[in-house]
C-alpha cells in the first residue's frame, strides 16, 4: 500500500494509457462492425460467413495473436489495437445484428407506410430500437478489450499491463498487485456503467 | 518461416512435447477442478431465486476480471509454478460455468417439471431424469466457453512459471526469434479451435433433436 501511495502517478499515466489504447479498439471495432452487422441483419448467408470468421479470430489465445501480429504490425501499440479489434468483433457483429432482426415487423412496416426511405428507416427506426441489444454487446466487447490490453503491454503498448510485467520482471508484489487490481477495477467500473445505460435504454424503449 | 519452425520442433522434440503436455495438462486439470465446484453449486443456488441472484452477481463480476490479472494476483499469495497457475486458471473456469448451469436449470420450463412431480418422481429423479438433462446443452455452452477460456488463460501462464506452450511465445518475443514465436502460437491456437469445434460437436448431440438448429 506505501507503494501505491508513493507511486500514484505511475499508476494513474498506466491507467490514462489503458483507457486510451482500449476506447481507440472499442471505436475501430464498432465502425468496422456496424456495417458488417447491418449486412448480416439483412442476409443468413453474411451472418453465417461474419460469425464464422470473426468467430475463429476470437478463439486464437490473445498471447498467441498479439505473437503472430508482429512481423506485420511490429512490437507497440498498432499490434495491440489490431488485435483487440479482431476480439471484440464478433459479439459486436452478432448483437448488432440481432438487435436489428429483433425489431418488430409491423413497426418496421408502419415506418415504410408513412414513406419513410430505407435509410430513415434504419437510422430513426430500426436502429435506436436495437441500441439495448448493441449495447449489450458493447459491454462485453469492452470488458474483453480491456483484458488484451493489461496482456498487449508484453508487446510494449503501455498500459496497467507495464506494471504487473515489471512487477514480475522485478519479484516486486506492490507494483504487481497495484497493475492487476486498478485493471480488475477498470474492467468492473466498465461493465457496471455499460449495464447501467443497457438497463436506462432498455427501460426508455419499453415506456 | 514455417519451415524453421517445424526445424526448432524437429531439433527440440523432448521439450515441444512437454510444453504441450504441460499446456494439455494444466488446462485440462482447471476445467476439470472448475466443472467440479461450479457445477454443484450452480445446482444448489439455481434451487434459491436469491441465492441464484447473488451467484450470477458474483460469477458477472469474476467474468469481468483480466486473465492475466487475476494470474499476476496469485503470483505473490502462492508463488510461481505449475500448482499456483492451475488455481489461478480454475478461478478463470469458474465464472461461465456456473452462469451457465444456473441459466440452464432456470431456462427449464416449470410445466414439464410439474408434469414430472406429478407422476410421483422424488426431487432428486427429477433433477438427474427431467431438470439436468433439458438444461445439458446450456450447461455444456458454459463448459466450452470455460474450456477455449482456459487454454489460453495457461497461455499467460507462462508469465507466473506454469509452463506450457506459452513459455516459446514468450521466449520468442523477448529474443525476437520468429520460428520459436510460431512453435508456441500455432499449436496453441490449433488446441483452442480444436477444443472449441470437439465441445461444439458434443453440445450438438446433448440438443434434443427438436430443439437442434438445421
Amino acid at each position: 500500500m506505501t507503494w501505491l501511495a508513493r507511486n500514484w502517478d505511475q499508476v494513474a499515466v498506466a491507467l490514462g494509457q489503458h483507457i486510451v489504447i482500449a476506447l481507440t479498439a472499442l471505436v475501430i471495432a464498432l465502425a468496422i462492425a456496424l456495417p458488417i452487422g447491418i449486412a448480416a441483419a439483412r442476409s443468413a448467408r453474411v451472418y453465417t460467413v461474419a460469425i464464422a470468421v470473426a468467430g475463429f479470430l476470437y478463439t486464437i489465445p490473445t498471447l498467441a495473436l498479439l505473437a503472430l501480429l508482429i512481423p506485420l504490425a511490429g512490437l507497440g501499440r498498432t499490434n495491440a489495437i489490431i488485435a483487440m479489434v479482431a476480439f471484440a468483433l464478433v459479439v459486436l457483429i452478432r448483437n448488432i445484428a440481432t438487435g436489428l432482426r429483433e425489431v418488430p415487423a409491423d413497426v418496421v412496416d408502419a415506418a415504410r407506410g408513412m414513406g419513410m426511405s430505407a435509410r430513415q428507416l434504419l437510422w430513426r427506426i430500426e436502429m435506436p430500437l436495437a441500441l439495448p441489444v448493441i449495447v449489450a454487446g458493447a459491454r462485453i466487447a469492452a470488458v474483453t478489450i480491456i483484458s488484451v490490453t493489461v496482456v498487449a503491454a508484453y508487446v510494449n503498448a503501455g498500459g496497467l499491463g507495464t506494471l504487473i510485467f515489471n512487477g514480475i520482471a522485478g519479484d516486486h508484489a506492490p507494483k504487481i498487485w497495484s497493475g492487476a487490481l486498478t485493471a480488475c477495477a477498470l474492467a468492473v467500473a466498465v461493465d457496471g456503467a455499460f449495464a447501467f445505460a443497457e438497463r436506462r435504454l432498455r427501460a426508455r424503449s419499453v415506456g | 518461416m514455417l519451415a524453421d519452425a517445424w526445424n526448432y520442433v524437429l531439433a527440440h522434440p523432448a521439450q515441444f512435447a512437454t510444453a504441450f503436455y504441460v499446456h494439455v495438462a494444466l488446462s485440462g486439470a482447471a476445467l476439470a477442478l472448475a466443472a467440479a465446484l461450479a457445477i454443484p453449486a450452480g445446482i444448489a443456488a439455481a434451487r434459491t431465486p436469491r441465492v441464484a441472484l447473488a451467484a450470477v452477481g458474483a460469477a458477472n463480476i469474476g467474468r469481468t476480471l483480466p486473465s492475466l490479472a487475476v494470474l499476476a494476483l496469485v503470483m505473490p499469495l502462492l508463488g510461481t509454478g505449475f500448482a499456483p497457475s492451475l488455481f489461478a486458471l480454475t478461478l478463470l473456469g469458474l465464472p461461465p460455468i456456473l452462469l451457465n448451469t444456473i441459466a440452464g436449470l432456470q431456462g427449464v420450463d416449470p410445466d414439464v417439471v410439474d408434469a414430472a412431480r406429478g407422476m410421483g418422481m422424488a426431487p432428486r429423479t427429477v433433477l438427474t431424469r427431467v431438470e439436468l438433462p433439458l438444461a445439458m446443452p446450456v450447461m455444456f455452452a458454459g463448459l466450452r466457453t470455460a474450456a477455449v477460456q482456459v487454454i489460453s488463460g495457461a497461455v499467460l501462464a507462462a508469465f507466473i512459471g506454469g509452463g506450457g506452450l506459452g513459455d516459446f511465445i514468450t521466449a520468442g518475443i523477448a529474443m525476437m526469434a520468429w520460428p520459436q514465436i510460431l512453435v508456441g502460437a500455432i499449436p496453441v491456437t490449433l488446441l483452442a479451435l480444436g477444443t472449441d469445434f470437439a465441445f461444439g460437436r458434443v453440445q450438438r448431440r446433448l440438443t434434443p433433436a427438436g430443439l437442434r438448429a438445421p
